[in-house]
């Protein structure tokens, strides 16, 4: 079960990396989050924490934020990512190689005994990985949002190896930075597609030396 | 006690929200500021610990909150004067989100878990963003995306070097995996050393992107430079403070494991290439404020640069962290005043501002002598008790290039400075005037700046003394 939920997350990755279409690929990486909120219940069973933390995941990442990510491109118009930094079959492939190099890389860590050989610290990598390939070759601000969130998405599975040094009271905390974070960006999208009247961010470069 | 520093400018920012009050609203900032001033101060005299696990006053964010408090204080009085010539952009906003920056900046430096530390400075990222873009065009956007995408991000990896720590307590076993700072502190001899020492590294990355190290200082000069100047010296002055705090929690695990050194040497190297990026982008810089911008990055590396040599410099980038607070809210409280009289900050149009606009100008240029550490100002005095530090370290080849770029920096940013300020006076199109509440605060500051360097009382020197002596490691 934990297997094909991370597996899943890992194709979800490869999605977003060669998906043009912005509307899908806000909504593949909702599917991502929800799955992400099945994560604790099906590594540590069907304990209080891990039920809550569950809840507070698919509401945050797999509800809130992606229509909140809905309603931004909803007022700017734009539905596909166009011209990327690097073409799409290229990040699809850039991102088989860091995927690779996840599984790879997670081998010589000094895991603790019960993570060896699980597929929990490669999928964390792999996804985190991915977040930055989408961070750094695209130019529509809104697939950066994306790109973030799929870090953060990494970082989560991460932490959910580590749920009980975390408390409750954290997580929502950090959930609710999240959901606020990109609220704000979404705000700031909106008014970057209304002053610019595009989501580049090519444009933004007035700024420099 | 501690606690009401948190909550009750939340419940001034829930005022702020409901009020239909201009001025109102303005009014509302530094008499919360006058508030928390006194809380901390009486939190400080009456040696407050603080709560259980969550939230606690040490030697170290003791001093953090004091100069926050003071900082905000001083740039809120500021503020009030600000909302009134710029009445047709209104205060809905900005008010309730500078009240929450104070909350969300008391619980940074009072958080004793680490995850209550990081979620309280994304807060910080997320309430900031609205400050810098107040002045709504094209070039605040394109600042406000930078600083919130890349902090956000650097923020994000802060996150895994924390996840990364508490890894490293599950594998070494000796410890509750646990996230509480004490607990980690008490413990921190059995925690595994390879992930131990990724997380310090991705704390470092993490929290040194929201502190402004090169090469991750790049928001830097956008923000600041697009940002207002209160907000510019809040920034500057407080919510860096606080990032370094972030980073010398980190350092504190590491001494307390005993790999100190090894931390040292990281913050000593950013610290070095920050001072060098700074020289380089200060020489010929023609904008004012990105100009303090990277006077910015300057002294952040000179904090990282003296906690990196540790000993004496330690004590020195401690009364450096006060001294650069103080002097940047003058120095950017001034360049706003400047730029809104000029309308512009660019050296193309700003020129005779202490003929022009006496008061600012003269603010300006000797905030310049002060950043620049000239004497009699506090900063000559920390930077020279870093460099003694370091030459008593026998580490002379790091301590004759701090000196050169130290000089380079000095002739650099002077010309831009004299630039600015020195000829004839210009006729200027704003109806903009020096007046009392804009230029009390930045000579405030810069008084306490000289008053720093004349004199160090005695239960200051102790305290920095005693914050100093948590970075030491313990052999």
């Amino acid at each position: 079960m934990v297997n094909l939920l991370l597996i899943t997350v890992i194709l979800i990755n490869f999605y977003t990396l060669g998906s043009a279409r912005l509307v899908a690929c806000i909504r593949a990486v909702a599917l991502q989050g929800g799955l992400l909120a099945l994560l604790p219940l099906a590594t540590h069973g069907p304990s209080g924490h891990a039920l809550l933390l569950g809840v507070g995941a698919l509401t945050f990442k797999g509800i809130l934020i992606p229509w909140l990510l809905l309603r931004a491109i909803r007022e700017v118009r734009i539905r596909r990512e166009v011209e990327p930094y690097i073409g799409f079959v290229a990040t699809l492939a850039l991102g088989t190689l860091v995927t690779a190099a996840a599984f790879i890389f997670a081998d010589f860590l000094p895991l603790a005994a019960e993570h060896l050989g699980g597929m929990f610290v490669p999928t964390s990598l792999a996804t985190m990985f991915s977040g930055f390939l989408l961070l750094i070759t695209r130019r529509k601000a809104l697939t950066q949002v994306l790109g973030y969130l799929v870090l953060e998405n990494g970082i989560f599975v991460f932490a959910v190896l580590l749920s009980e040094a975390i408390p409750l009271m954290v997580e929502t905390g950090i959930l609710l930075d999240l959901l606020v974070g990109v609220f704000v960006m979404g705000i700031v999208l909106n008014h970057i597609g209304r002053e610019f009247s595009t989501l580049n961010t090519k444009r933004l470069t007035a700024l420099k030396e | 006690m501690l606690l009401l520093l948190i909550l009750f400018p939340l419940a001034a920012a829930g005022i702020a929200l409901l009020l239909p009050w201009h001025q109102g609203r303005s009014w509302l900032l530094p008499a919360s500021g006058a508030l928390h001033l006194i809380l901390v101060g009486l939190a400080v005299a009456e040696g407050a610990v603080g709560h259980g696990p969550w939230i606690g006053l040490d030697a170290l964010s003791r001093i953090v909150l004091v100069v926050t408090s003071l900082l905000y204080f001083g740039c809120a009085l500021y503020a009030v004067a600000y909302f009134e010539q710029h009445r047709d952009r209104g205060n809905k906003v900005i008010v309730p989100c500078l009240l929450v920056f104070l909350s969300v900046m008391s619980l940074a430096i009072m958080a004793r878990h680490l995850g209550l530390l990081w979620i309280s400075v994304e807060a910080t990222t997320i309430v900031s963003a609205p400050l810098i873009y107040y002045n709504r065009n094209q070039l605040s956007i394109e600042a406000t995306w930078k600083y919130l995408l890349l902090c956000s991000v650097g923020i994000a990896l802060a996150m895994l070097g924390i996840l990364f720590i508490a890894y490293a307590a599950l594998v070494g076993g000796g410890v509750p995996v646990s996230l509480q700072f004490d607990t980690l502190l008490s413990g921190a001899a059995t925690l595994s050393r390879p992930w131990l020492h990724a997380g310090f590294v991705f704390l470092l990355v993490g929290f040194g992107t929201k502190m402004g190290l090169a090469p991750l200082h790049t928001w830097k000069p956008d923000a600041y430079g697009e940002a207002p100047g209160m907000v510019g010296a809040l920034l500057a002055g407080g919510l860096t403070s606080v990032a370094f705090l972030a980073i010398l929690r980190a350092l504190q695990l590491m001494n307390a494991a005993g790999d100190g050194a090894m931390a040292r040497q990281q913050l000593l190297g950013l610290g070095l290439l920050s001072l060098l990026v700074a020289t380089v982008f200060m020489v010929r810089q023609p904008d004012i404020k990105r100009l303090l911008a990277y006077s910015s990055v300057e002294h952040m590396g000179i904090l990282a640069i003296g906690v990196g040599i540790g000993g004496l410099a330690t004590f020195g980038a401690m009364l450096h962290l006060v001294n650069n607070a103080l002097t940047k809210g003058c120095l950017f409280l001034a360049a706003g005043n400047i730029q809104r009289a000029y309308a512009s900050k660019r050296l193309s149009e700003v020129h005779g501002a202490i003929a022009t606009l006496p008061v600012s100008g003269y603010l300006f240029l000797a905030g310049f002598l002060a950043i620049a550490g000239s004497p009699p100002f506090g900063l000559f005095m920390s930077e020279f008790t870093i460099l003694r530090g370091i030459f008593s370290r026998g580490e002379t080849l790091v301590g004759l290039l701090i000196l050169l770029l130290l000089a380079a920096i000095f002739i650099g940013m002077g010309a831009t400075v004299l630039t600015a300020t020195q000829g004839d006076p210009v006729k200027l199109d704003t109806a903009f005037n020096d007046n009392f509440l804009l230029v009390a605060s930045p000579l405030g500051f810069l008084l306490l700046v000289l008053v720093l360097g004349v004199y160090l009382p005695e239960p200051m020197q102790t305290a920095l003394r005693e914050a100093a002596a948590l970075l030491e490691a313990k052999p």
